[in-house]
C-alpha cells in the first residue's frame, strides 16, 4: 500500500537514536491511514483463519497436529497463500498474463483484464459512496442510497431503450434520467425530514422497499420487458446509451472516468462551495447554522438531492455500463455498499473514491478465487465487513497492535453523528 | 506548556480560590490533582507523602474529589444510581441501592446538602445537579474538593446557595481548591488566593484585596472594571416593538405583550433572572421564533416577515446567548466562523462559490482588530478559550455596518481581559450610532453598559428605569416586585414614554 509512505511524516529529528523511534511514533500514533492499513491487515489475518477452519482437507491435517505439524502448516500456509495469490492476481496483475502476452500465446488485454474488472466493480460504488459521506458531511444519514440507486437504473434504463436519441446526447440524456431518478427518491426523505423533521433514515429504509418493488412490478409490464421473454428481464439498452468500454473482455467503461470526475466534483462541492459551506455548517452545528441566517430545511432537502442524484448516477453507469438491462438484481447491493465504502473513506471525496477500488478489487479478485482456489465469494464479502468493524473500533485495533492513542481519530464520533 | 512550574499548598479547612483567566492552566492543574494528566515534572505531596495519580481512581483513594464544570452524570439514571456509579456496591450480584440510597441521604444530611436520592437527575435544575456532584465526592470521604468553575452554570440565587454549603464543608475541616475567574465570588469566599497567569503562579493575596488589583494580577495589566463611556446621545427609533407576544418551546407564552424601543446610539439593557422572556424576546425580533402577535420593526421596516438571513442582511447584529450552541461551529475555522452568516456575499464568495483567499484576508484583519488569540485563522474554534471564541461571534458580527447590534449575554463565560475588550467595543458601536440592545442577567454587565434598563419578569417589561437606579430597588424589580410607589412609573423622562407602564397593574 502507498499510502503506508504517505503515512511516512517527513521527520528531521537531530538525535540519532531516537529517529527511529520518533519516525515510528508519527506512523503510528496520529494517523488515521495507519488505523486504515491495519484494519485491513487484521481482516486477512481473519480471513485467513476462516479459509482454513473452511476446509476440510486442511483441518483433517490439524487432526495429527501434534504428530507431524508440519503438514498442518504447509496444508495452511498453500491455501492462505493461494487464495490471496487469486485474489491480487483477479484484482490487480496477473503475472502470468504477463508473460503470456510477452512470447505471444496470450494477448495484452489479458494482462489488463483483473484492473478492468476492478474498476468495473469500483465505478457504481464510488458514487453510492460519495452520496453517503456527502450527505453524512451534512448531518444526515443517508441509507437510502440503494433505493436511490434502483430508481437511477430503473429511469437510466427506461431512458436507454426508449427514447429515440443520437448517439452522445442518448448517453447523456440517459445518465440524467438515473441522477434524477436518484435525486427524487432523495428529495422525499430531504423535504420531509426538513418540513416534518421525519427521520431520514426511517423513510430512507421504507423508499428502499419501496424502489425495489417498483422495479420488480416494472421490468414485467408490457413495453418494459424484453419480447419473447418470460422472466424478468427488460428491454436492452440501446447501443447509443451504453457507456463506452474498451471492448472485448475488457469491461471497464466510461463509469469509471465520470466516477473520479464526481469525486472532483464533490471535494469542489464540499470544500470551495457556497452550498459546501452550508452542508457543513448545519451538519457540524445546525443550531449555530441557523443563528447565522442558513436555512437549515433548505440545506437538508437540497443535500438529500445531491445525495439522491448520486446514487442515482451510480445506478445509472451500472445498467448503462455493464448490466444493459433492468433486472430484479440490477442494482446488486451498490446502495448498502455504498455506507462502507463512504465509512472506509471517513467521508470524504477522495478517500472514498480509494475505498471504493479497494472494493472494486476484493469484489474482482473474489471472482477469481472462486473459481481457482475454490474460495466462496462469501469470503470477501466477510472480508469487507471485518474492515469496516475494525476501521468503526479504531480502539480495538490500536490495542491489538499497541498504538499509542492517536489524537485525530474521531472515527467514532462521525459514524454516530448520522443517527 | 500549560504549567510551568507552579507551586500551590491548600491548608486543611481552608477555601483556596484559583484564580486565572480562561487558558491560564487551572484546569490543567488541577487535572493532574484529579489524575487525568500526569505532570511531565514536579510531585504531589498528601500530608506530606509523595503520591502518584494515574488515575482519579487514585486520586480519590488519596482523598481528592472533583467536581467538573461539565458535569459527569447519566441523565437518565437516578441521584442514588449516579452517585453509585463507579464504586458500585453489590449484593447477590445486584445493585445495593438501598446502602446508596442510605449514603446519600446520610451525606447530605451530614453537609446540609438537600439531595432526592430518588429523582431522576435530567429532572433536576442546574444547581441541584452540582449538589449531586458534590454529594457524590463527599460519598468518596474525600478531603480534598476541587471545584472547577462551579458557578459558571449557576443563577446568582444558586450562587449564594453554594457558597454557603462551601462554608460549611470547611467547617466540617475539608479544603477546598475554587477554580474561578469571578473576582466578587473569590472575595466572599476565599481564604486564601492563587493568581495563575499563562501557566505560572503570579502571586498569592488574600480576600481583602481589592478586586481592580486581584484583575490586573490575572490578565498581566491594569484593567479597568468600569465600563468608560461618554453620555449617550440617543437620535431616531430603530427598533420598536409593539404588543409583543411569543410562545417557548413548550407552547407556553414567553413573551406577553411587550413594548419597546431602541434609539439609535443608546444602550438599552435587559435586566432580569434568567428565564423570563429575554432568550424567546431576542430570538423572535432575530426570526428564529415565530411570533404570536405584535409587531417588530426596524426603521419601519417590518421584521416578522422576513427570514434570519434577511434581517441579518438589513443591517443588523447579533451576538447569540449560547455561544458554543448558536454562536459558532466548533469544527470551523476561525476563518469560517467569522463570515458564518457572509459567506455567500460578496467579497467571500457568491451564492455559488467561496472565495478563500477573500475569507483568510478578512480574517486576518479581524483577529488582529479584535485581538483573538488564536495560533492561525485555520485553527478550529472549539480549542480557543471561551473568550476568543466569543471575540470571533463579536468580531463576525461587528465586521458589517449595523443599525441594530443585539447582544445576549455578551460576556457569560468569558475572561476579565475579554469582556473590557467585548464591553469596549459594544461602546463604541453605540458611538458610531448603532442601536445597541444588550440582554444579560449580570446585573453589573447591565448597569456598567446601559443608558435605560428594562426589568423583564414573567415576559412583561417591569419598568423602564435609568441605570443609577439603586440596585436593590433593580433587584426587588427582578423579583416582579414593583415598589412601594406604583403610582409613580419609574421611567427616564425623555426617553421613550409610550412602553414603561406595562405590568405595573
Amino acid at each position: 500500500m502507498t499510502t503506508e509512505e504517505k503515512a511516512a511524516p517527513p521527520a528531521e529529528e537531530k538525535r540519532e537514536d531516537s529517529f527511529l523511534s520518533h519516525f515510528l511514533h508519527n506512523l503510528w500514533a496520529a494517523n488515521t491511514v495507519t488505523v486504515t492499513v491495519l484494519s485491513i491487515v487484521l481482516a486477512m489475518i481473519i480471513g485467513a483463519v476462516l479459509i482454513i477452519v473452511s476446509d476440510e482437507n486442511v483441518l483433517n491435517t490439524f487432526s495429527y497436529f501434534t504428530a507431524r505439524p508440519s503438514d498442518a502448516l504447509t496444508a495452511s500456509w498453500d491455501i492462505v497463500s493461494n487464495a490471496y495469490a487469486d485474489l491480487f492476481k483477479g484484482a490487480i496483475l496477473d503475472p502470468a498474463a504477463i508473460s503470456a502476452a510477452a512470447d505471444g500465446s496470450g494477448t495484452w488485454k489479458q494482462v489488463f483484464f483483473p484492473i478492468s474488472e476492478t474498476l468495473t466493480y469500483a465505478a457504481p460504488l464510488v458514487f453510492t459512496g460519495l452520496s453517503v459521506a456527502l450527505a453524512f458531511r451534512g448531518g444526515l444519514f443517508n441509507i437510502g442510497g440503494q433505493g436511490q440507486a434502483i430508481m437511477g437504473t430503473v429511469l437510466a434504463g427506461v431512458a436507454g431503450f426508449a427514447l429515440p436519441l443520437p448517439p452522445v446526447i442518448h448517453l447523456i440524456a440517459a445518465l440524467l434520467a438515473g441522477a434524477i431518478g436518484g435525486a427524487l427518491w432523495g428529495f422525499v426523505p430531504g423535504i420531509l425530514k426538513a418540513r416534518t423533521g421525519a427521520h431520514e433514515v426511517i423513510v430512507c429504509i421504507m423508499l428502499n422497499y419501496t424502489a425495489n418493488l417498483f422495479l420488480g412490478w416494472l421490468i414485467l409490464q408490457k413495453g418494459v420487458q424484453q419480447e419473447g421473454r418470460s422472466d424478468a428481464i427488460s428491454e436492452t439498452v440501446k447501443g447509443s446509451a451504453q457507456l463506452p468500454s474498451f471492448g472485448g473482455e475488457l469491461r471497464a467503461n466510461l463509469g469509471i472516468v465520470l466516477a473520479v470526475l464526481a469525486t472532483a466534483g464533490v471535494a469542489w462541492l464540499l470544500n470551495r462551495s457556497a452550498f459546501g459551506f452550508e452542508l457543513r455548517a448545519v451538519g457540524a452545528n445546525s443550531h449555530a447554522a441557523r443563528t447565522a441566517g442558513i436555512s437549515v430545511a433548505k440545506t437538508y432537502t437540497l443535500l438529500m438531492v445531491v445525495a439522491g442524484a448520486l446514487a442515482g448516477l451510480g445506478g445509472a453507469t451500472q445498467v448503462l455500463g455493464t448490466a444493459y438491462a433492468l433486472t430484479p438484481a440490477v442494482a446488486g447491493n451498490i446502495g448498502f455498499d455504498g455506507l462502507l465504502v463512504a465509512l472506509l473513506g471517513r467521508n470524504r471525496p477522495w478517500g472514498t473514491l480509494w475505498a471504493a477500488l479497494l472494493f472494486g478489487a476484493l469484489r474482482a479478485g473474489g471472482n477469481r478465487m472462486q473459481s481457482f482456489s475454490g474460495i466462496s465469494l462469501e469470503l470477501v464479502t466477510v472480508l469487507q465487513a471485518l474492515i469496516v468493524i475494525f476501521i468503526a473500533a479504531p480502539a480495538l485495533v490500536k490495542a491489538i497492535f499497541h498504538l499509542r492513542a492517536a489524537r485525530a481519530a474521531r472515527l467514532g464520533t462521525s459514524i454516530a453523528k448520522g443517527w | 506548556m500549560a504549567n510551568d512550574h507552579i507551586d500551590l499548598t491548600v491548608e486543611p479547612g481552608e477555601v483556596h480560590a484559583l484564580l486565572g483567566e480562561n487558558g491560564a492552566g487551572k484546569s490543567t492543574l488541577m487535572n493532574q490533582l484529579y489524575g487525568l494528566l500526569q505532570p511531565d515534572e514536579g510531585e504531589i505531596l498528601v500530608d506530606g507523602e509523595a503520591r502518584t495519580f494515574r488515575s482519579p481512581r487514585d486520586a480519590i483513594a488519596a482523598g481528592i474529589g472533583m467536581v467538573h464544570q461539565h458535569f459527569m452524570l447519566v441523565p437518565v439514571f437516578t441521584v442514588a444510581e449516579n452517585i453509585a456509579l463507579g464504586s458500585e456496591r453489590t449484593r447477590l450480584g445486584f445493585l445495593d441501592r438501598r446502602r446508596a440510597r442510605r449514603e446519600v441521604l446520610e451525606v447530605s444530611e451530614r453537609y446540609g446538602l438537600p439531595c432526592d436520592p430518588d429523582a431522576l437527575v435530567e429532572n433536576l435544575p442546574v444547581g441541584a445537579q452540582q449538589r449531586v456532584e458534590i454529594v457524590k465526592a463527599l460519598t468518596r470521604d474525600v478531603d480534598l474538593l476541587i471545584l472547577d468553575e462551579p458557578t459558571a452554570v449557576l443563577t446568582p440565587q444558586e450562587t449564594e446557595e453554594l457558597l454557603t454549603v462551601m462554608r460549611g464543608l470547611c467547617a466540617a475541616g475539608k479544603s477546598i481548591v475554587f477554580i474561578t475567574h469571578k473576582l466578587k465570588e473569590v472575595k466572599a469566599i476565599a481564604d486564601r488566593i492563587t493568581v495563575i497567569r499563562r501557566g505560572q503562579t503570579v502571586g498569592t493575596a488574600t480576600p481583602d484585596t481589592p478586586e481592580d488589583e486581584l484583575a490586573a494580577l490575572m490578565v498581566g495589566r491594569a484593567v479597568s472594571l468600569e465600563v468608560a463611556k461618554e453620555p449617550a446621545e440617543p437620535g431616531r427609533e430603530v427598533l420598536s416593538i409593539t404588543g409583543l407576544v411569543v410562545d417557548d418551546d413548550r407552547g407556553v407564552r414567553a413573551v406577553d405583550g411587550v413594548d419597546l424601543t431602541v434609539r439609535a446610539g443608546e444602550v438599552l439593557g435587559i435586566a432580569g433572572v434568567q428565564g423570563n422572556g429575554q432568550t424567546e424576546l431576542v430570538e423572535a425580533v432575530m426570526g428564529l421564533r415565530p411570533v404570536r402577535t405584535g409587531s417588530i420593526q426596524v426603521d419601519n421596516e417590518d421584521l416578522t416577515a422576513m427570514s434570519t438571513k434577511q434581517i441579518l442582511r438589513s443591517g443588523v447584529g447579533y451576538v447569540p446567548e449560547d455561544r458554543s450552541l448558536d454562536g459558532v461551529v466548533k469544527e470551523f475555522t476561525v476563518a469560517e466562523n467569522l463570515v458564518l452568516d457572509q459567506y455567500d456575499r460578496e467579497p467571500y464568495g457568491n451564492a455559488l462559490r467561496l472565495d478563500s483567499a477573500a475569507v483568510g484576508t478578512k480574517a486576518r484583519e479581524l483577529v488582529d482588530e479584535f485581538d483573538i488569540r488564536a495560533s492561525s485563522t485555520g485553527t478550529a474554534v472549539g480549542t480557543l478559550s471561551g473568550g476568543n471564541q466569543q471575540k470571533v461571534v463579536v468580531a463576525r458580527e461587528m465586521s458589517r455596518p449595523l443599525r441594530l447590534f443585539i447582544a445576549s449575554q455578551p460576556t457569560r463565560g468569558v475572561d476579565v481581559g475579554s469582556i473590557e475588550f467585548i464591553h469596549g467595543r459594544i461602546v463604541r458601536e453605540r458611538d458610531v450610532g448603532t442601536a445597541v440592545l444588550v440582554v444579560s442577567s449580570e446585573l453589573d454587565e447591565v448597569v456598567g453598559l446601559a443608558d435605560r434598563i428594562a426589568v423583564m419578569y414573567r415576559g412583561k417589561v417591569l419598568a423602564i428605569v435609568p441605570p443609577d437606579t439603586p440596585r436593590d430597588k433593580l433587584g426587588l424589580l427582578m423579583a416582579g416586585i414593583t415598589g412601594d410607589a406604583p403610582a409613580a412609573p419609574v421611567f427616564e423622562a425623555g426617553d421613550s414614554p409610550a412602553s414603561a407602564d406595562e405590568g405595573t397593574e
